[in-house]
This record gives structure tokens, sequence and C-alpha cells, in this order.
């Protein structure tokens, strides 16, 4: 048999390619992005090393076409202006790594020049972070919350606000124990479960991560 | 109303209820035996019938796919002995084509060579010194009576004999020269011989290789007159061919994917570069999309080369192209896969440029920025072997046209061998479904009357009552008459 003699075999090659690339219904983005809260409230400033890591990792991480912040948490945490860094990597390898490097420098300075804030606004920046991602249109979102999760807000400020995170994945990273944790273990166990429901109830997957040893689990969908 | 309750004919007592339903059921079974029976059986057979029917088309479609394995395995054969003869003819041709044409420049060098012998065999024959005319005067002379004493006839003699002497050895000396010339000849015929030798010696060479090429032919020939008679031992020997160059041809496609892959690595990289890393086609990154798009390219071209070269023939348009033209196409097909190579060369290099910068963003986020860059000396040797696989890949992936044709070609005989033994298998499921069909219905009939084997037993012992009954009152009416 000559190849030449059967043009309908590459006819039918063609068209199962064609089926099988349209059978996967409505095609999500592959791209990632990444909205990160560094709580600077109090004493957590102290832990904003252990934050540097874990921006290194998920830079590392990341690649071209994914987007990536970092905010700070403090009295109104509901702002731009509390992005301390974002990028959205080019298309090109070279220049998402020239980006990276950028980014990492930035870190840097705001590390090392950050002062405590009186107030966390967790509920603010999370949804400061959700307004970024969906307007960086990203396929997988994911907000990690650097913080001991206890939110105090100033007088005056609305939260109670229920969070819109369908298929996010919410992840807070090194939740330290307070010293009222350890009078009563049930106020750390029960500040989880509020915030698990209240991301769960808004269709988001809740994660908590406080072994800083296993990055790897950071960006990993259940 | 439930099930339960249907069942619970007498509320209060479940084996009374299920003792009426037994007793129900059993009459009613009883009563719809031959039925039933009937029913069972011509089920079973129509099950066993269809089953036997399909069978048959198997065992039909089987015949019709081997008698077209056989034509296409004996077509593709004769295909291919046919090009082998052809081929062979061709070097005979040559032969005949280089020896003939010098044939007339050796005829005449032999020639010339046996006319320098002859001139030199004729020019060394050996010929006596004629003796001196006046030998016979002397010798009359000689025998003149001389008288005694008389010394001027002494004198006169003494001096023809010196002057014999003399003519002797000036004769002797002239006939040596002569024989050394003639020896000296003689030797000069060597050179000739050896020519004449060595100009026989490749007549003979050419003629063996003629011989042994003509023995090949015949043996080939008479492959092929089997083929043409579509026997069944060219038939064996074809599939056994086959099955040996399906394996061959996919352990050697096998090693191609391999080295199609190191390319794929090679240039996948550095395309995100150029086409951007983050897109993405059909679910594939475009950059590794449009590595392996390039590949394919490469392999085309290299399968283009070779039927343009005529070593494949998978493509006969190309093959049926005029000569001029089957140039024109190899040089094309040649330029583009030379350019393709030289890109991938490039890209080969920037692989290793964008590696390093992988690695210093690495190592910066690592924290690891402020560790002075070593200088790797034999950083250059990777690079260039990268370059340098690079360029040779394409070329060597050209070669893939040649495992892939007989691959092709031997994977319709394999295909075909696979599918009558499936047929076959499948042929021999049917039957035995069907016959199970078949058997399964005798054993139906029994288990049916096992489970009204109550009437059925009452029923016998009544048919064998009436029987008896009958011999007896048949026995004492004969008993009467007697």
């Amino acid at each position: 048999m000559k190849i030449g003699q059967k043009p309908y075999l590459i006819f039918l090659v063609v068209a199962a390619f064609f089926l099988q690339s349209c059978s996967d219904g409505p095609a999500v983005p592959n791209t990632r992005g990444v909205y990160m809260l560094l709580d600077t409230s109090g004493t957590y400033t102290k832990e904003l090393k252990q934050a540097q890591r874990v921006i290194n990792y998920v830079l590392s991480q990341l690649d071209s076409g994914d987007s990536f912040a970092v905010a700070r948490v403090d009295t109104g945490s509901f702002s731009e202006k509390d992005i301390v860094a974002k990028v959205s990597f080019k298309d090109q390898p070279s220049k998402a790594n020239a980006q990276k490097r950028v980014f990492r420098d930035k870190i840097d300075k705001f590390v090392k020049t950050v002062k405590g804030s009186a107030y966390t606004d967790i509920t603010g920046g999370i949804l400061q972070g959700i307004e970024f991602l969906n307007e960086a249109g990203t396929g997988h979102n994911t907000i990690l919350i650097f913080s001991d999760l206890k939110e105090e807000l100033r007088k005056g400020y609305k939260r109670d606000i229920p969070l819109t995170v369908t298929d996010y994945s919410v992840v807070a990273l090194n939740v330290t124990k307070l010293r009222s944790d350890n009078i009563d273990p049930r106020e750390y166990l029960d500040r989880l479960e509020k915030w698990r429901l209240k991301v769960e109830s808004g269709g988001g997957e809740w994660r908590v991560i406080n072994d800083m040893a296993r990055l790897e689990k950071i960006l990993v969908r259940k | 109303m439930t099930l339960n309750d249907v069942f619970m004919i007498v509320p209060s007592s479940a084996a009374l209820s299920g003792a009426i339903w037994f007793v129900v059921l059993t009459v009613i079974f009883y009563m719809a035996r031959s039925h039933a029976h009937k029913g069972i059986i011509s089920l079973t057979e129509a099950i066993h019938n269809s089953f036997r029917l399909s069978a048959r088309s198997v065992k039909h479609l089987r015949d019709i796919l081997i008698t077209r394995n056989r034509d296409v395995l004996l077509a593709q054969g004769r295909e291919a002995t046919e090009r082998i003869i052809e081929r062979e003819f061709e070097r005979i041709d040559a032969t005949v084509r280089k020896d003939l044409s010098e044939y007339p420049a050796l005829h005449r060098h032999l020639n010339e060579e046996v006319t320098n012998i002859d001139e030199s065999f004729k020019e060394s024959t050996d010929v006596p010194p004629t003796p001196p005319a006046w030998v016979k005067a002397v010798e009359a002379v000689a025998k003149i009576p001389a008288a005694k004493g008389d010394p001027t006839v002494g004198n006169i003699l003494e001096d023809i004999h010196q002057s014999l002497i003399k003519s002797s050895t000036r004769a002797l000396d002239e006939y040596r020269k002569a024989s050394s010339k003639r020896h000296q000849l003689l030797q000069k015929m060597m050179p000739h011989w050896r020519n004449v030798l060595k100009a026989l010696q490749q007549v003979d060479k050419s003629v063996n290789s003629l011989l042994s090429r003509s023995v090949t032919i015949d043996r080939l020939m008479h492959d092929y007159e089997d083929i043409l008679k579509g026997t069944d031992k060219a038939q064996r020997m074809l599939s056994s061919s086959s099955m040996t160059q399906f394996f061959i041809a996919g352990f050697v496609l096998a090693i191609a994917v391999g080295g199609a892959f190191i390319n794929f690595n090679l240039i996948a990289r550095p395309m995100s570069e150029m086409v951007g890393g983050a897109d993405m086609l059909m679910g594939f990154k475009t950059s590794s999309v449009a590595a392996l798009v390039i590949i394919l390219v490469e392999i085309s071209l290299g399968l283009f080369l070779m039927e343009s070269l005529r070593i494949t023939r998978l493509f006969p348009v190309i093959g049926a192209l005029d000569d001029k033209m089957r140039v024109k196409m190899i040089w094309i097909t040649f330029i583009f896969l030379f350019a393709l190579a030289s890109v991938e060369a490039g890209l080969a290099y920037m692989r290793e440029i964008l590696m390093q910068d992988d690695s210093a963003t690495s190592a910066a986020l690592r924290g690891e920025a402020a560790v002075a860059e070593v200088e790797n000396s034999a950083l250059w040797i990777t690079t260039a072997s990268q370059m340098g696989l690079g360029f040779i890949l394409p070329f060597a992936l050209t070669f893939v046209a040649i495992p892939l044709e007989s691959f092709i070609h031997s994977l319709r005989t394999v295909l075909g061998t696979a599918l009558v033994a499936l047929l076959r298998g499948l042929e021999w499921l049917l039957r035995f479904v069907g016959n199970m069909a078949r058997s399964s219905g005798k054993i139906f009939v029994h288990t049916y009357d096992f489970l009204i084997f109550l009437p059925v037993g009452i029923e016998k012992f009544v048919k064998n009552n009436k029987k008896e009954g009958g011999k007896q009152s048949a026995g004492s009416n004969v008993g009467g008459v007697l």
C-alpha cells in the first residue's frame, strides 16, 4: 500500500485530532495567579523573613503568563496601595526571569523597611486579592495568607462580607499561636474554623500549612 | 400492594402460603409443560442458529481476508523481487558496459602485445652462421697432393690454416653476439607476457562476476516464478520475511523516536522564546507544538529526499518525476534540511544560554546571589555538543524513511495476519456459544421437569399402571379365548 493512494487516512487522523481537541469543553487558561497577603501587624513582622522564603519559592514555581502579587495587611487592606509588588510574567522565559529578579529586589526592600500596623484587615486583603486575580484573568488562582489569622478591625470598618472565591485555593501559611491561644487552644481552633467556613461557603478550597519546610504543597491543588 | 402481600395468601402463616404457592405453581408449570419445553427448545435453537450463521459469516470474512492477504503479500513480494532483479540487471549492465566498452581497447592491446611477442620471437630465431664460401676452395687446395719436402705448399697451407682459425674465431664471436641479442630479445618478451596475463586475468574476473550475478538472478527468477505461481512456499517465505521486517523496522523506528525525542528537548525550550512560553494549543504548550512541527517537517523533508534519491518508494508521484525535476527536488529538499539543521544548531546554542539564565535566577531566588559565579572552563564542550547534535540529528532523521517504508509495507501483512487470527478466535467463540445455547436448552428442559417432579412422577406412575392394566386385561382376554 502506498501512502499517496490513501489520502482519506490523513483526513481521518486530522479529524480525530480535531474532535479530541473539541471534546474538553470550555477552555480554562492554564496560567496561575497567586496573591499573597503579608500580615504586618504587631509582632508578626518578625515572621517576614519566612515570608520572603515563601515568596522566592513561589517565584521559582511560576512561569510565563502567570501573575503574582504581594500585598501587606494593615488597617485597611482593601486598597491597591497595599500591594507591595505585582507582576504578570511575559511570554518569553528570559524576560520572565528578569521580572522575577526585579520582584525579589522589591520584596527585599519592603522587608527591610516595613513598619508594623495597628490593625489587621485580612478580609479586605482577600477582597483586594480576588479583584486583582479576576482582572489578571488567570486560570488557577491561589490566595496565600501569611498571618496568625487574628483579624482586628478599626472601629467603623465593615467586613462581614461573604467572600466569592469559587475555584480559588486559599492557603493560610505559618498560622502562629498567640499567647491567648496557649491559654485556651479553642480560640486558635475556632479562628481556623471560622476562616475555613468563610472560604468554603464562598466556594473556595481552604488549606493550612504551618510547616515551612514543605513549601512544595503551597501551589498544589487537591 | 407489595410482593410480600401477594405472597402471603394466608397472612398468619408464611409456610402455609409458601406451600399453597408451590402447589399452584407446580400445577401451572405442569399444565404448561409441553409448551414450555417447545418454547425452551425453540429459543435455544434460534440462539444456536443465529450464532452458527454469525460464525459462518465470520468464516466467510476470514476466507476473504486470507485471500486478500495472500494477494497483497504476493503482490508486495513480486514488486520487491522485481526491484531486486532490476537492480541485479542494472549491475550486470554496468559491469558489461564497463568491461565491454574497454573490450576493443583490450583487444587492440592484446593484439599489440601478441604482435610484439611474435616479432621478438622471430627476431630471436637461432640462425646458424653460414660457412664462408672459400672454405670449399680451401678444402680443394688441401686435397692437392703435396710434394714431400716442398716448403712452399706447407707455407701456403699454414697460411690457409691460420686464415681459417681467424675466420672461425670471428664467426664464433659473431654467433655469440647474435645469441646474446636473441636472449635479450627473449627477455624483453617477459613484460609483454605479463601484460597479456594481466589482461586475461581481468577478463576472467569480469566473466566470473557476471557468472556469479547470473547465478543470483537465476535464484531470484526462480523465486519470482514461485511468486507468480502463488505457491505456498513463496507465501510462507514472504510472510516470514514480512514479520522479520516488521520487527526490525519497528526496532529501528523506536530508536529513531528516541532521536526525535532528544531533538525535541533540544529545541522546545528555546522555541518558547520565539513563540511564547504561556500560549496553549489544544492542551499543549505552543512552543512544544512548534518544536514538534519542526521535527515533523524535517522528517517529511527527509522522506522527500529519500524518495527523490529513489532509495524509498512511498510516493509514486515523486518516483515518476523525470530525472531533471528529481535532481532539482533533491537539491531543494537538501537546502531546506540544511537550513533547518542550521536553525536547530542556533536554537541549541540559545538553549544553553537560557539554561544558564534559569540557573542564575534560581540561585538568586534561593539567596545564593552573593556566591561568585564559577567560570566553567568545560562549558563550551556541552554547548558545542548540543549545537552538533542540533545540526546532525535532522540529517540522521532523514534515514527514518528506510525503516518507515519497510514498517508500512510489513504492517499490512502483520495486521492482516493478526486480523485473521482474531476472526478465527471470534468464529470459535461464536460456535462455542451457539453450541452451549443448544445444550443449555436440554438442561433447561430437565431443570423444568425437576421443578415439577411430583406431577410428572404421578403421571408416569399412572401411565405405567395403565400400561400394565392394559397388558393384564389383554392377557386375560387372550387366556379367555384360549
